[in-house]
């Protein structure tokens, strides 16, 4: 099992990012979803023997503080591209999940060469072209939790992310991310409206995950990014929800190691 | 002592499988609307609030919801100007217009001045934050709620007090030309009197602004826990909070027999009543409740005002599929759990001679300046509603008057809230007074 470890980082404008590192090798930025950082699971493990997770903890949800500043996904982007730079990471390979695709398409919107590769999974940010991205807010946390895969039961790492009975703790601790997401996400709902035209021209390779049974982001959204990324590749995980990383992780590792390996 | 009158405007025609089958009253699909019927209601609401007038209530207080038939005020300062073009003496109290929803202030301003004109100075404004239904219903951001309402306050308060023209930048609102040309009668501007359920810092804020508290029916001992974190919180602005600052408010029904009464009362209910006024994910968006809300929340298990409890909160977390519902048990069961809710003070029903020492009870425990019958929800006839208004104005108000006088419950039109100067180093006085309570069998 690979050792990793809760850091604190000093970033941009004197935060303190709270960072997830795990692995050895070259360093691969991993953002979130909109949930929050659901625990190490199989996947990370896999990938943590030949990369270094870095995986920063969002602000507002709980370990790193809320920045007030930071009023859209677009700020949000700003300041990681800042932390990146003062950490001279950059250009780095990114995986971003869901709402932290949106995350990472900001970031390469503004600088297109931030990152070396980029992976984004069910990603969220542009308005898909058919379909709709589900209204979380409007649900139970409990059903949004279990909307997150296609079969909860049949997922035996979904019992890390949600076992069962909720404590109060991690009531508090869901309602800090859910509340951090509907702050920054909540209008337009969970996109940009220009950040498809910002992506124009981007040509960093890009690779689009999406499991074909996935509740949240519709394919629509997967069309959208294919729309402007040209280059991107997709890759469909049969089966698989909005966590195909946890859903199917051996058919995701495969795509994604080959992808960052090319 | 002030004693209003407020009904939430119930929209008296949708069955109620309909509710239990959505187990809300928020988001019953509008499909069942029926405009005759509501037409109706509007201009019979109307009237029953001129009719608390002549009965010689001294306010009538209106409240706003969106999106939901729990509640047909939609757009309650629609219904204060004409209350205040109908009525002539009474005071109109809005508890309250809810400022994060809105989203429009200066708007807000220059509507609550048109009223406050066209009355002569009887409006007494309320801020609410407004329900979790609400933002969705408004797409309004509920992590922004509370800078929303606070931000939207000042300014509302600067509008109608700084002379114009200026331009305004803050965070979540901006005017390039503040300067209405319509200002409120009243100077500096309308009281405002602020309603709430469990929010702490609701509480503090009013204390720190020096504006009565409404209590919306919460249970007396978790009411003597606010009325005495106001206090604590007045007492560091360096005043003492008394009967001037609180208010309370409850549903209340009278007829002529027990019986009768008690049959009425089970309108309360009616499609589960407060407690079905939305679903669980709806009541509480995310970034509505801080974080030591959420904690009070879990203290208080049971259904309060709009159904928002700890209750709900568990449903939040832990709620799996929906079985099917026999709805004539449901109903059974909720008529069964009223007299739970009824020994607990939390409805008032009977005649005016049961009546009576139950609400001279809850004015001794908790001694507000003003009390303000709610009036009963649900399929209540025009009839029985009126004959509950005219015995509790006839029979119960005098005798509640009188009381309040006897244990000297001041209104804030009698002194002034905010305006008994507490020294520093110097206990502040009780504000409530427990000792009855256990005695009725409560905490």
């Amino acid at each position: 099992m690979t050792n990793w470890t809760l850091e604190t980082v000093k970033a941009a404008g004197g935060a303190d990012l709270a960072m997830i590192k795990g692995g050895s090798g070259k360093p691969l930025l991993i953002f979130h979803d909109e949930l929050g950082f659901p625990g190490w699971m199989t996947w990370n493990e896999t990938l943590a023997h030949e990369r270094t997770l870095l995986i920063p903890l969002q602000p507002g949800f709980g370990k790193t503080s809320r920045i007030d500043w930071i009023m859209n996904y677009r700020d949000l982007g700003g300041f990681f591209s800042q932390v990146l730079r003062e950490m001279r990471l950059d250009p780095i390979d990114v995986i971003g999940f869901s709402a932290g695709g949106f995350i990472a398409a900001e970031m390469v919107a503004a600088d297109p060469k931030i990152f070396s590769h980029m992976v984004l999974v069910a990603p969220m940010g542009i308005k898909p072209v058919q379909g709709e991205i589900m209204d979380m807010f409007a649900l139970t946390i409990r059903h949004h939790l279990r909307a997150t895969v296609a079969d909860p039961e049949g997922t035996p790492e979904f019992a890390k992310i949600y076992g069962g009975q909720m404590t109060p703790e991690q009531f508090e601790a869901f309602e800090d991310a859910r509340s951090e997401t509907a702050r920054i996400g909540w209008e337009p709902y969970m996109h940009d409206p220009s950040l498809p035209y910002l992506l124009r021209g981007v040509k960093t390779p890009t690779l689009l995950v999406w499991g074909t049974r996935d509740r949240v982001v519709p394919r629509g959204c997967i069309d959208a990014y294919k729309n402007v990324l040209t280059g991107a590749v997709v890759a469909q995980v049969e089966g698989a929800g909005h966590r195909p990383e946890i859903e199917n992780s051996v058919e995701f590792e495969r795509v994604v190691r080959n992808f960052l390996a090319a | 002592m002030k004693i209003g009158y407020f009904t939430e405007r119930p929209y008296r025609w949708l069955p109620e499988e309909e509710i239990l089958k959505n187990h809300a009253f928020f988001a019953v699909s509008n499909r069942l609307y029926d405009r005759d019927k509501a037409a109706d209601d509007y201009n019979y609401y109307l009237d029953e609030n001129c009719y608390a007038e002549e009965l010689g209530f001294d306010l009538v207080a209106l409240n706003e919801h969106h999106g939901n038939p729990f509640c047909m005020g939609s757009v309650m300062n629609v219904e204060a100007a004409i209350l205040a073009k109908m009525t002539k003496r009474v005071k109109i109290v809005l508890i309250g217009n809810p400022l994060p929803v809105i989203k429009h202030p200066l708007r807000m301003a220059e509507e609550l001045a048109e009223i406050d004109l066209i009355s002569r100075g009887r409006l007494i404004t309320g801020w609410v934050r407004g329900a979790g239904s609400e933002q969705f219903f408004n797409n309004a951001n509920p992590a922004y709620n509370r800078e929303m309402f606070n931000e939207a306050h000042d300014f509302i308060v600067q509008a109608w007090t700084r002379p114009g023209p200026w331009r305004y930048e803050g965070k979540h609102f901006h005017y390039r030309h503040v300067n209405p040309w319509a200002l409120p009668y009243q100077k500096p501007h309308p009281p405002m009197w602020i309603p709430g359920v469990i929010s702490p810092e609701t509480v503090k804020w009013c204390a720190e602004h020096r504006y009565p508290y409404i209590g919306l029916g919460t249970m007396l001992g978790p009411t003597c826990d606010l009325w005495d974190y106001y206090a604590d919180e007045a007492a560091k602005q360096g005043y003492q909070a008394s009967s001037e600052n609180f208010g309370y408010l409850i549903p209340t029904v009278v007829a002529e027999t027990e019986d009768k009464a008690n049959a009425i009362a089970e309108n309360f209910v009616y499609g589960g009543g407060q407690n079905a006024f939305s679903a669980p994910e709806y009541t509480m968006p995310p970034g509505y409740n801080s974080k030591a809300a959420i904690r009070a929340l879990a203290k208080q298990p049971t259904g309060s005002w709009l159904g928002v409890s700890g209750e709900k909160m568990q449903q939040h977390m832990h709620d799996g599929e929906t079985p099917a519902v026999d709805y004539k048990e449901v109903h059974r069961k909720l008529v069964a759990g009223l007299d739970k809710v009824k020994r607990n003070y939390q409805v008032i029903a009977g005649t005016p001679k049961t009546v009576i020492p139950k609400i001279k009870a809850i004015l001794n425990i908790l001694r507000p300046g003003v009390f303000i019958m709610f009036s009963v929800q649900g399929p209540v006839s025009n009839e029985d509603r009126k004959a509950s208004m005219r015995l509790f104005a006839q029979e119960v108000m005098p005798a509640l008057h009188e009381h309040a006088k006897a244990i000297d419950l001041r209104d804030p039109f009698q002194r002034t809230p905010g305006s008994v100067a507490l020294s520093a180093g110097v206990s502040r006085a009780p504000v409530s007074d427990r000792s009855p309570l256990k005695e009725l069998g409560l905490r």
